[in-house]
């Protein structure tokens, strides 16, 4: 344990989202901004269901096992379900800023586009998530101990890791579908969105039989990714170019 | 808005920093440049004497943007307005990034340093004791506490508001200069030494000895002189840090939280009431055309002002109140807190200067200030959020992210209304909200769920 599984840990689940945030956000000020706006966002929504699941289970009885697994399904679906309503209000703030910047602008047009937004926003509400769910456990994973001595499962540390960056990287292409339906509205698009959403939350009551909860959210992962890349301008001659490093025509990133 | 550092004579003593974010418009000085420069400089001054008492942050230095050139009365409302805004974003990370880099020294601390968790005393500002076995008891001591110590923080205020009133530029120069001392020297002893304690490092005295000195002296000189920016900025992130460490040891808990929301009330009042002491104070230095007294105060903003040479005597005055301005630049740092942003009277003309009159170098970069205070305040909230919450890094970060989020939400406010603002109160409030429902109401959610391994 403590300092391998610690910055191996880390690194899994942390890693990607961190060269995310370096190689697009930081530069931008408005950017960062609007991740922590993101983040915070997350955060009342993660808030109030917690105070819904709070009163229940106060108001309900501790010994009786079944109710209280009830509870907890209830208010693990009460909560993404709450997720996305404050997706979709973060949406609705980020257009009233876009209005804004474009009114004070000189030329007319805001120096961010939704789309970005979309993105950024993404990128605030799966790291507040993943921070949420993994920090505690790095910090028990830097002291002492073994992991799976009762009879758990031994990987705990590291499919959560892995739960913890599947779940940021579908956050952000959550983020750049819903911004993308509220935009168009298609609503079927932010049907999706929570669709998947609930399914990789309810898959998660397989672990720890993790196969049941890692592969599905992967793939819907990579589902995701590859309609938010086709919604956001790319195609598969754009990543072809860009796999051969060619800088003939069109630029090989996409929508940036 | 503005109490002061008066560790003169005790390490209880607290550092009483009031913050707000101010908008002290220190109105541009004479120009002292012929011809074109003159009358837009005229026209700036105008209109910024309209806005009297309004602040912006606008950094137009660049590529010789300068609001003034070429700008009629008419226009310069929304231009000025453009550049504030546009350049707002830079400023709130201009900002965000040192009180980050304070509350990350402030955690690492109480989460490895067991020194400044641990119960030792109380200061003299928080008599009453919380070791009560009633409920009541202690929270009626909890806010005893509370009064005794915003009575002295009120009563610290209005000394200084006195003393600048009727000049007392020395005395005021003299605290100053004890209390940063304190700081630099006893603080960071004290501090070297826990860390060395708990490292289990051995350091012979000689050896500490010269560190200590080398790291007061030039901070001493960084922050009451001159000193390379960056160098500056640092001294006062660890002059904070500090001061919220010892805060967070000798507060008492229930204290701490009733301290941190009474004084976000008289943050607010203090700045926006007209009879307030420290908008008083802001009046004052408006009336006077100098620089909000420094005390301590983080600047983003660089500013120097080299060497002059001025054939006439009308630049000569100008140059001579360029001269004391980068003197007090030096000790904007230490201005009562409140986040300024500057529009400093020397640099209001310069981007195009005159051909031959003026040696005089100017850089300058218009940047935001925030009061150490508020620096403490945040760190005081994070570091006690980390240090009881028993064991707990989620209500840290979300405490964290909350005081983020009131910081932003007060420069944007600053930069609509661009008047003083005071910078606790959305911070704090936020920052308690979050505290006690991340505490008592997340906490469980995300334990049962991490137990299960379930994830929303």
């Amino acid at each position: 344990m403590t300092l391998a599984v610690f910055f191996g840990c880390t690194f899994i689940a942390f890693g990607p989202a961190f060269g995310l945030f370096l190689f697009t956000i930081a530069r931008d000020p408005l950017r960062i901004i609007i991740l922590i706006a993101g983040a915070f966002f997350w955060l009342v929504s993660l808030l109030l269901s917690s105070l819904i699941w709070f009163i229940a289970v106060k108001a309900s009885d501790p010994q009786d096992e079944r109710l209280q697994k009830g509870l907890l399904i209830f208010g693990v679906m009460f909560s993404v379900l709450l997720q996305e309503a404050f997706r979709f209000l973060y949406y609705k703030l980020l257009r009233k800023a876009i209005e804004g910047l474009v009114a004070l602008s000189e030329d007319g047009c805001s120096p961010i586009s939704i789309q970005q937004m979309a993105y950024v926003a993404g990128v605030g509400f799966g790291l507040m998530s993943g921070a949420f769910s993994m920090i505690n456990l790095l910090a028990d994973a830097l002291g002492p101990g073994t992991v799976g001595i009762h009879g758990d499962s031994q990987l705990y540390f590291l499919t959560s890791a892995f739960m913890t960056m599947v779940l940021i990287f579908l956050h952000t292409f959550w983020g750049i579908l819903f911004f993308h339906g509220c935009e168009h509205r298609r609503w079927w698009e932010i049907a999706a969105v929570v669709v998947m959403h609930l399914t990789v939350s309810g898959s998660s009551f397989c672990n720890p039989l993790y196969v049941g909860s890692l592969v599905p959210s992967y793939m819907l992962m990579a589902a995701a990714a590859a309609w938010a890349y086709l919604l956001s301008g790319g195609s598969a001659q754009n990543l072809r170019r860009f796999l051969l490093c060619l800088r003939s025509g069109a630029s090989p990133q996409p929508g940036s | 808005m503005i109490t002061f550092m008066n560790n003169s004579d005790s390490e209880e003593e607290p550092c009483n920093e009031r913050t707000s974010l101010m908008s002290a418009e220190s109105p541009p000085v004479p120009s002292y440049q012929d011809g074109l420069q003159a009358s837009e400089a005229g026209e700036v001054q105008a209109h910024r004497k309209r806005r009297a008492g309004s602040r912006r942050s606008p950094n137009n230095i660049a590529g010789g943007e300068m609001p003034g050139s070429g700008v009629r009365e008419s226009a310069p409302e929304n231009e000025e307005e453009e550049l504030t805004l546009k350049y707002g974003a830079k400023h709130v990370i201009m900002l965000f990034v040192p009180v980050t880099l304070c509350m990350i020294v402030v955690v690492a601390t109480i989460k490895s340093v067991r020194f400044y968790t641990e119960k030792n005393g109380q200061l003299i500002y928080t008599p009453f004791s919380e070791d009560t076995p009633s409920v009541g008891q202690r929270l009626l001591n909890s806010v005893l506490n509370t009064i005794i110590m915003i009575s002295v923080i009120i009563v610290m205020t209005v000394f200084l508001v006195l003393l600048y009133k009727y000049r007392c530029y020395k005395f005021i120069h003299g605290w100053l200069i004890l209390s940063s001392l304190m700081l630099l020297f006893l603080f960071t002893y004290i501090y070297l030494g826990e860390v060395l304690k708990t490292y289990n490092v051995a350091m012979d005295y000689p050896t500490l000895f010269l560190v200590i000195w080398n790291f007061g002296a030039v901070g001493m000189i960084c922050i009451h002189w001159k000193g390379p920016l960056q160098l500056q900025q640092a001294y006062l992130i660890m002059i904070s840090a500090l001061m919220a460490l010892v805060f967070i040891k000798y507060l008492p808990e229930w204290s701490a939280w009733v301290i941190l929301g009474a004084i976000s009330i008289y943050d607010l009042m203090a700045v926006l009431c007209p009879k307030g002491p420290l908008r008083m104070l802001v009046e004052t230095a408006q009336e006077r055309n100098e620089p909000i007294f420094p005390a301590l105060i983080y600047s983003s903003a660089m500013m120097w002002t080299v060497g002059m040479a001025k054939p006439d005597t009308a630049a000569r005055g100008s140059s001579q109140q360029t001269w004391d301005t980068a003197e007090d630049g030096r000790e904007h740092h230490r201005s009562p807190s409140h986040a300024d942003s500057q529009m400093s009277e020397t640099r209001s003309p310069v981007p195009t200067r005159p051909v031959t009159s003026l040696e005089e170098l100017e850089e300058e970069e218009r940047g935001v200030k925030l009061g150490l205070g508020d620096f403490i305040f945040y760190s005081v909230l994070v570091g006690k959020a980390a240090a009881t919450a028993s064991g707990d890094w989620n209500t840290t970060l979300a405490c964290f992210v909350a005081i983020l989020i009131g910081l932003c939400l007060t420069l944007l406010l600053l930069a609509v209304f661009k008047k003083a603002l005071p910078a606790l109160p959305i911070s704090i409030t936020f920052g308690l909200i979050f505290y006690f429902s991340t505490d008592n109401l997340v906490r469980p959610f995300m334990d049962t769920l991490a137990s299960h391994q379930l994830y929303i």
